[in-house]
């Protein structure tokens, strides 16, 4: 699949945020955001998904017959893990995962895989009240592991990991770029060497 | 169906569980019941004439107090993302979570309910048909607090939004639902009210669910 952005911007309320937005890019391909707080990275990540309407410019997801994407289509095709939460105390490890593989039409034997692939079966049956924030941030990376999708849109992906489990990630993501992947990342942190990166907002 | 009842056990799971919840409702309405009688006084005749309408209004507030968690947490920590990006329409994750919201507040109160008859002296003939206008009755709460938990989880301290716009939509519940124990207790046919609350309920869970998945669409943009 390809994304193409095409001189994107974004507002927040009636405050412009970026503009000018160009970005292309294939099978293989990662993007790296980065920028001071506030300045879009997390809108520009929610954008691409769909879940923030469009608020300037063209942005095309195309399949692999060059066609555009249908909202379902680009549904499926796409993981979004964020910073942000996801574990609710009221719930195990194994139960959060479970719902997370439900939401994804995943199968539920992927839960032991990626259980075991995050290092998380020691926590498995642990309440997500327990978790440390690096601990809670693995299991939202694991659900990455749960299904098969092309397009990876990481929001913040290296914060509170420990340094373990920042190289596993970077492993992650490098195999599915090797796959033919897509990775877009926001991050403060150097990731995957840089490969590719786009400022948004005033130069520091 | 596979995500549906993934999102249903979730929901479920979360007010069972948590200290808010299904146990906070449950006690609340069994806490209006039992307290009446002090307030009142022990006069039988008094009791039963007012139980039927006090036990639809202890059921209504009882439901009110579990909406804040239908959607408010979820749109909170990222989850309603999520759920945007599931293969499930936005329509059936809502009514996923209204049937769960139901789980732990309409089903608990109305399979309570028959135990707390005779603390209002209400005749052992109305309790089946206090039971079942509850059991009807309330999935059309949640439907119409599902709705209104949407439209407010966008709004700071969007509980008392979420009463004031959910509170004169439920009033033809209450009618109907104690009407319909009330005339059990005057020997006359309950069938015509409880006609009129499954109706009610029927309509709130159509329009509900959409009326939900319209606002949350909005809530984004």
């Amino acid at each position: 699949m390809r994304v193409i952005a095409e001189s994107l911007a974004a507002f927040r309320g009636e405050r412009l945020i970026f503009r000018h937005v160009n970005f292309e890019l294939g099978p293989g391909d990662a993007l790296i955001l980065h920028g001071p707080n506030g300045s879009g990275k997390t809108t520009l990540l929610r954008v691409i998904a769909g879940l923030l309407g469009l608020m300037g410019g063209r942005l095309r997801l195309l399949d692999k017959a060059e066609k555009p994407l249908t909202d379902e289509a680009r549904d499926r095709a796409l993981h979004f893990v964020s910073h942000v939460g996801l574990v609710r105390s009221q719930l195990r490890v194994r139960e959060t995962l479970a719902f997370h593989a439900a939401l994804l039409g995943a199968p539920a034997k992927a839960v032991d895989a990626a259980l075991d692939e995050w290092n998380l079966r020691p926590l498995a049956d642990l309440s997500g009240g327990m978790l440390s924030a690096g601990q809670r941030h693995r299991l939202a990376l694991a659900r990455l592991a749960l299904q098969k999708r092309e397009l990876w849109l990481l929001d913040e992906p290296l914060v509170a990991l420990d340094v373990a489990s920042k190289s596993h990630l970077n492993e992650v993501c490098q195999k599915h770029l090797d796959n033919g992947g897509i990775v877009i990342a926001a991050s403060h942190e150097p990731f995957l060497g840089d490969l590719r990166t786009l400022h948004l907002g005033p130069r520091a | 169906m596979n995500t549906f009842r993934a999102i249903l056990w979730h929901d479920v799971m979360m007010g069972l569980r948590s200290s808010g919840g299904a146990a906070l409702s449950a006690a609340f309405f069994a806490l209006i019941v039992f307290l009446t009688p002090f307030g009142l006084g022990p006069e039988s005749a008094t009791l039963k004439s007012i139980a039927p309408g006090l036990f639809w209004i202890a059921a209504l507030l009882a439901t009110l107090l579990g909406l804040e968690r239908v959607i408010q947490p979820d749109t909170e920590d990222g989850t309603l993302d999520l759920l945007r990006l599931s293969p499930l329409p936005m329509e059936l994750v809502v009514l996923a979570k209204i049937v769960a919201h139901w789980i732990t507040s309409g089903l608990i109160i109305s399979l309570l309910a028959p135990f707390l008859g005779p603390m209002l002296n209400l005749d052992v003939a109305a309790l089946p048909v206090l039971m079942f206008s509850l059991f009807i009755g309330t999935i059309g709460l949640s439907a119409i607090g599902a709705a209104a938990a949407a439209l407010g989880a966008s709004v700071q301290r969007g509980g008392i939004v979420l009463a004031i716009l959910v509170l004169p939509l439920n009033i033809p519940f209450l009618i109907f639902g104690a009407s319909a124990v009330a005339n059990v207790q005057a020997n006359t046919d309950p069938s015509q009210p409880l006609m009129f609350l499954a109706a009610c309920t029927l309509i709130a869970l159509v329009v509900g669910p959409i009326a939900a998945a319209a606002a949350l669409r909005l809530n984004e943009e």
